[in-house]
């Protein structure tokens, strides 16, 4: 996984609260075998909408979604976390994530940072006015800058340090391997195996 | 202070304990099915990772699989894709696969426990929400997301907190007609379909201790439908006969070694359960839901409720959209309800007993005729087994369909589905809007229900077909 300390990217206004997984992505993608390539499928039901914000040409190389409150809401699927990864963003910020979203991503390398929702404004008003501009989300400091603004962004610590680590649970994991490799050393030798 | 048999089994799987964070737990049994784990295999692709214990997963073909013509290619691309992706999975990560045709091809839970891999006190996951089925052998057995999954597979192991316990106690002695399912289904009915959340629940009782390894089954499986993340019974004499002798199992003195492990669990008389629910099992009808959700059961004597007589708000609204939605009117006799299709099978009940018992109701009998009914077995060994018996012409000479063995009509992945707004009596566990096709009406029941059903095209119970046969 790869290492965020500092990120600096065009950001996306996204004007919409309540943002559910559904409409992150729609039921109908989850079909599929793969795990990369759901950029298509971000927002779909949106993305037919010329006026839509990701069919702007100055935001379409954005990195830092900026939405409304309570993102990320609905069913737990992780494909959510995919496509917006695959899409390219890096960083979402709101004033509120639902738990289970904000769990997923962080296990998956997205940074979701907390802002409050006067910052979150402040901050759509730039984007809107000038389209293009950049973002720079600072998980060292905690901190989030874009024009003139500086905002406080609040992350877990755990998740901050993973984040800035590079470590997805898998890694986390791999860090103990030696109590692995000691419990299944105490194994007992009846217990079943699936192969001969 | 004593501990239950959940925390026995979770205390016997920590690898690692640090205070503030997640126990990491040793997973003795990973059980792969094609829906769930396409990702998980990429995952470990795309990060140069492999599956540290194959030796400890095991692989079948179930949800998507067609349950006739299974020599042709499956027709539903989607479906194909995803079976197509498990084999090239197995294939390159070097992982035990039961694929369509095999002899011990079929669903993932009736599987484990038939070759002997479910044992007393193991952990197992597998990316499905019923793995709460292996909980009846002891064994603390719980669904897992597609991430995890992929954890599992690369480390053997998943970060977890703890969950909290909960006693059900289910006294006396089941009627005759009454089973394993209308002892869960009322389960649910009392405490809900989220009174079980956050919890392990342990089934216990003279009740329990007196069903088959089959029918624990069926109890422990539904766990999920209660909302609880797994279902246990301590392992006895019952379990470990039925444990001995399958392919999987221990022998000689591997077994004697297992055997004296096995009997320590059981929950010590003086240790604590979060909560406890009591039923007596001796006041049990058949039951069968009305609703929309596994929690709307009633006994089948029963009328389908007045929304208005729910003193709660949000189950007076859930009662209301539920009956608009199976088209049901208050005051109607469950007993008078027709259904369009008895479907026979799933994780649930479509095991070597459960057939038997619908083949005794439907012995020598037509069925009604507009029904269509579908028996389709758990697993390949299971339809053997049944073939053996003759059960396949009791079922069929009754007018059913006999089938090849998968999920089938349990969500209709493949093409055993219900046409919009037709209705059926289901011997599986979940009865949701469109789980067994879009605009489907599911009316869960046992499969001596479903049996009767079938005969009498109404929803019935054995008992019925002996009062019009007199
Ligand atoms: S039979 Fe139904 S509940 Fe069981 S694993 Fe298959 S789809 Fe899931």
């Amino acid at each position: 996984m790869e290492k965020i300390i500092r990120h600096t990217g065009v950001g996306v206004p996204l004007r919409r609260s309540n943002v559910d997984t559904d409409q992150i992505i729609p039921a109908v993608y989850l079909k599929r075998v793969t795990r990369t390539g759901f950029e298509d499928a971000l927002f779909a039901a949106w993305r037919g909408d010329e006026t839509f914000i990701l069919n702007q040409p100055a935001y379409r190389s954005g990195s830092v979604l900026v939405a409304g409150s309570d993102f990320g809401t609905g069913s737990s699927r992780e494909h959510a976390v995919w496509a917006l990864k695959d899409y390219g963003f890096k960083v979402i910020l709101s004033s509120r994530f639902a738990d289970i979203f904000r769990g997923n991503s962080g296990k998956q390398g997205l940074l979701t940072g907390q802002l409050s929702q006067d910052d979150i404004e402040l901050i759509w008003e730039v984007l809107e006015n000038q389209p293009g501009t950049e973002v720079t989300v600072d998980l060292e400091q905690r901190e989030v800058r874009c024009a003139d603004i500086v905002a406080g962004m609040e992350v877990d610590d755990y998740t901050r340090w993973r984040l800035m680590e590079g470590l997805d649970d898998i890694g986390l994991t791999y860090r103990h391997i030696d109590a692995i490799d000691d419990y299944e050393a105490s194994r007992p030798s009846h217990k079943p195996r699936t192969l001969a | 202070m004593g501990k239950t048999l959940a925390e026995k089994v979770w205390d016997a799987h920590i690898v690692r304990h640090a205070e503030g964070e997640p126990d990491l737990l040793y997973i003795d049994l990973h059980l792969v099915h094609e829906v769930t784990s396409p990702q998980a295999f990429e995952g470990l692709r795309l990060a140069g990772r492999k599956v540290r214990r194959p030796d400890l997963t095991i692989a079948t073909e179930d949800h998507n699989t067609p349950t006739v013509d299974i020599d042709q290619p499956i027709a539903d691309l989607t479906s194909r894709t995803q079976i197509e992706t498990l084999r090239r999975n197995c294939e390159e990560f070097g992982v035990r696969l039961h694929p369509l045709g095999d002899t011990e091809q079929g669903i993932v839970h009736v599987v484990g426990p038939q070759l002997g891999l479910t044992q007393p006190g193991l952990t197992v996951v597998c990316g499905d929400s019923h793995t709460s089925t292996h909980g009846a052998f002891g064994a603390l057995a719980f669904g897992i997301g597609t991430s995890e999954v992929e954890h599992v597979l690369a480390t053997q192991t998943l970060p977890l907190r703890p969950f909290k316990t909960m006693a059900i106690n289910v006294d006396g002695e089941l009627r005759p007609g009454s089973t394993a399912k209308d002892i869960i289904l009322a389960v649910i009915a009392k405490i809900g379909t989220g009174g079980g959340q956050g919890y392990v629940l342990e089934y216990r009782g003279e009740a329990i201790r007196a069903l088959s390894m089959e029918a624990r089954m069926t109890i422990c499986n539904m766990s999920i439908e209660a909302g609880a993340r797994a279902g246990m019974i301590a392992p006895d004499e019952t379990t470990f006969a039925y444990i001995n002798g399958r392919p999987n199992a221990p022998q000689g003195k591997e077994w004697d070694a297992a055997l004296e492990y096995w009997k320590t669990l059981r929950t010590d008389d003086d240790a604590e359960f979060d909560a406890e629910v009591s039923i007596d099992a001796s006041e049990l009808e058949p039951f069968v839901t009305w609703g929309t959700n596994p929690g709307q059961g009633l006994p089948l004597s029963s009328t389908v409720p007045d929304p208005e007589s729910f003193t709660d708000e949000g189950a007076r609204v859930a009662a209301e959209r539920a009956l608009k939605y199976m088209a049901l009117t208050p005051g109607t006799p469950l007993r008078e309800i027709a259904v369009d299709t008895v479907f026979i099978g799933s994780c649930t009940n479509g095991r070597i007993e459960d057939l038997r018992a619908a083949a005794a109701v439907v012995r020598g009998r037509r069925k009604a005729e507009n029904v269509r009914v579908l028996v389709v077995p758990g697993s390949h060994r299971v339809r053997m087994q049944a073939e053996k018996e003759g059960l396949d012409t009791i079922f069929t000479e009754f007018g059913a369909e006999w089938r090849h063995a998968g999920c089938s009509m349990c969500l209709g992945m493949n093409p055993d589905q219900l046409a919009p707004g037709e209705r059926s009596a289901s011997t599986s566990n979940r009865n949701f809007e469109g789980r067994q096709g879009k605009g489907g009406r599911t009316h869960l029941v046992s499969p001596l229900v479903a049996a009767a059903t079938g005969v009498r095209g109404t929803l019935s119970s054995p008992a019925d077909l002996d009062l019009a046969a007199n």
